[in-house]
């Protein structure tokens, strides 16, 4: 189910302007890996190059390799659609359907899809997802209702069930803890620590410590200067990061005597 | 005990008493009847003279005892009231005229038949009491349902896709500016004009300068249509959030089911109301329905062969061509009445309209 993603000279464009600049790196199977710098560094920008959902904006596009357990997702005749099936997104706001219910919801990436899916088979994958992400529990008795109805916390943990239902291989998560409280952030962590046993976890977060508590690796993004491309500084395992970081610049960050 | 009652509190100031503004609008009310008399007494006059009194007054006196911010924001607060219930004015009089006039002629004989047959004599004897109104408006209902319903079915496919191409795909690209600058000088087509562009286009394409069908009327119409839809739809799918379109394709849905099945969804009660508003907006033309499906008596089914009458020509020869010259008012009850079974046609679409978009809107509650 997990694969490894591998990043080889990775460069990104908004139309001519360089907004990340020659990126190299290796993402493990079953691990998760932070992103972390300064805002407008890059990193979400990046983050989105891993599945193709950057060029959904106008005139962006990306130069370079992503490999995918070694198959290029920039290669010719690559099509984006699949590989976002294969490369889910949790994004920043939590962005349930408003139209559906919150089975329908979970359902989305199938019955989107127009794939026939039997009652019970249906029945099964709602369970499963709701319970790997964390939510059967508080939603079972009320599956046929708007999932907009939910609070911030539960329907950011929909919005990954939603995504893990589609049974991708990697996820992908931009800040998805920056619109909850705090309680429902240790619900989401708690969920990403599950998470990676089954799916290779990639997540962009501004919290330091969160970085520090979830993930098993860590890259830190920096910017020289407004209208610079996004850079990526270091890349090692979190405690490194952390602890004895290489650059001077991953340091100031991460002491907080950033700028 | 308590020094806080001895001193003036900074954080109140004076209050007019709750008395006072009533009493101002009474006495507006009586001073503008007596102002009124002297140039000589009407309704509309007491009214105006009443209203500016109060507006005036009113804030004054409250200025006076409360400060100016609250003066000021009672004068505001008045003249809002009364903008409102200057725009109420047209609307109350004519639901209140139509109704007065168009109740009487009401009847199942009006609804269920047509004019076929009924001439001057029917309506001089129905004049001396000497016999029942004969004449109906069946033919014109039937009119009127089947051109607006064509003409829905074509502009609402155009104006839909129209509005898609210009939300989804055309990126700013000169075909998308080229397209919201033809839809926007259709906006203002006048209706003659459209009407005359659908004569025209039968007359060339079928050989027949008097081709006249409640086809070529509905193409008159839905010239006037599609821009209102394009417009409205295109609002509508701008504000469906661009997270729900991003939500999508990360699950791997291709573009065009993420239009079919959320970007649509989510925008769709507002594309209900607008259509019923472009709906609204044509079914009362008449001008555009005279030069392109004639005007008949009788009844005709068939919205691709034969003229059709619809209400507001109906209403328009009735009026300018009474079926009896000396017994006139026959004839303008039954305007009156067919009148009153536009308005209540509309009326009903709007009431379908809603019920639409209440069904379709987005889920909300726990």
């Amino acid at each position: 189910m997990s694969k490894r993603i591998d990043v080889e000279n990775l460069n990104v464009y908004y139309g001519d302007f360089l907004a990340v600049e020659d990126v190299n790196m290796t993402i493990d199977a079953r691990s998760v890996t932070a992103f972390i710098g300064p805002s407008g560094c890059g990193k979400s920008t990046f983050l989105r190059t891993l599945n193709r959902m950057h060029e959904v904006i106008d005139g962006a596009y990306a130069k370079g390799k992503v490999l995918l357990d070694g198959e290029d997702l920039y290669g010719r005749g690559v099509d984006p659609v699949k590989v976002r099936s294969q490369i889910g997104m949790v994004f920043q706001r939590p962005n349930p359907f408003p139209t559906m219910s919150i089975r329908e919801n979970v359902l989305a990436g199938v019955k989107l899809n127009n794939r026939k899916i039997s009652k019970s088979d249906a029945d099964e994958l709602v369970e499963s997802s709701l319970r790997g992400a964390n939510l059967w529990n508080e939603v079972k008795d009320r599956l046929d209702k708007p999932g907009s109805g939910l609070s911030g916390g539960q329907q950011q943990r929909l919005c990954i069930a939603r995504s893990i239902a589609v049974k991708p291989d990697v996820i992908l998560m931009d800040e998805p803890c920056s619109a909850l409280d705090p309680i429902s952030t240790l619900a989401v962590e708690d969920l990403i620590n599950e998470l990676k046993e089954e799916y290779t976890v990639v997540i962009v977060t501004h919290n330091m410590q969160q970085a520090a508590r979830v993930s098993d690796k860590t890259a830190f993004f920096n910017i020289a200067g407004t209208g610079k491309p996004g850079k990526l500084i270091e890349y090692a395992p979190t405690q490194e990061i952390f602890n004895n970081p290489k650059e001077k610049a991953t340091e100031d960050y991460v002491s907080g005597r950033f700028g | 005990m308590s020094s806080s009652t001895a001193v003036t509190s900074r954080l109140t100031s004076g209050q007019a008493p709750k008395w006072l503004v009533p009493a101002i609008g009474l006495g507006a009310v009586v001073l503008g009847a007596a102002l009124s008399a002297l140039i000589g007494f009407s309704i509309g006059t007491w009214a105006i003279f009443a209203g500016l009194l109060f507006v005036i007054v009113a804030p004054l006196v409250v200025s006076m005892i409360e400060g100016r911010r609250k003066g000021a924001d009672s004068f505001v607060r008045f003249l809002v009231y009364g903008a409102f219930i200057v725009a109420l004015i047209p609307l109350v009089s004519v639901i209140w005229v139509v109704l007065s006039k168009g109740i009487p002629g009401l009847s199942m004989n009006l609804l269920s038949t047509s004019m076929r047959g009924v001439t001057g004599v029917h309506d001089n004897a129905a004049a001396e009491g000497a016999g029942p109104i004969y004449g109906g408006i069946y033919h014109a209902i039937i009119g009127t349902l089947e051109i607006t319903l064509l003409a829905t079915l074509i502009s609402v496919p155009i104006g839909l896709l129209t509005s898609i191409y210009l939300v989804e795909y055309a990126k700013n690209g000169p075909l998308g500016k080229a397209i919201t600058f033809f839809v926007d000088v259709m906006t203002g087509i006048p209706s003659i004009v459209a009407g005359l562009f659908a004569a025209s286009f039968f007359a060339l394409t079928t050989g027949d300068p008097s081709e006249r069908t409640g086809l070529v009327a509905a193409v008159a119409l839905s010239v006037l249509m599609i821009p209102t839809v394009v417009r409205n739809a295109e609002e509508m799918l701008r504000i469906v959030p661009n997270e729900l379109r991003e939500a999508s394709y990360a699950l791997g849905v291709r573009k065009w089911r993420t239009i079919v099945k959320v970007v649509i969804p989510t925008a769709i009660s507002g594309i209900a109301s607008g259509v019923t508003l472009a709906i609204a907006r044509v079914i009362g033309e008449t001008a555009p329905i005279l030069v392109t499906a004639g005007f008949v008596t009788s009844i005709n089914w068939n919205a691709f062969s034969g003229w059709m009458a619809t209400l507001p020509t109906y209403i328009y020869y009735q009026i300018m061509t009474p079926t009896s010259p000396t017994a006139a008012s026959i004839s303008e009850t039954r305007a009156w009445a067919a009148a009153l079974v536009l308005i209540i046609i509309v009326m009903l679409l709007n009431l379908i309209a809603r019920a639409i978009a209440k069904f379709f809107a987005p889920k909300t509650g726990r």
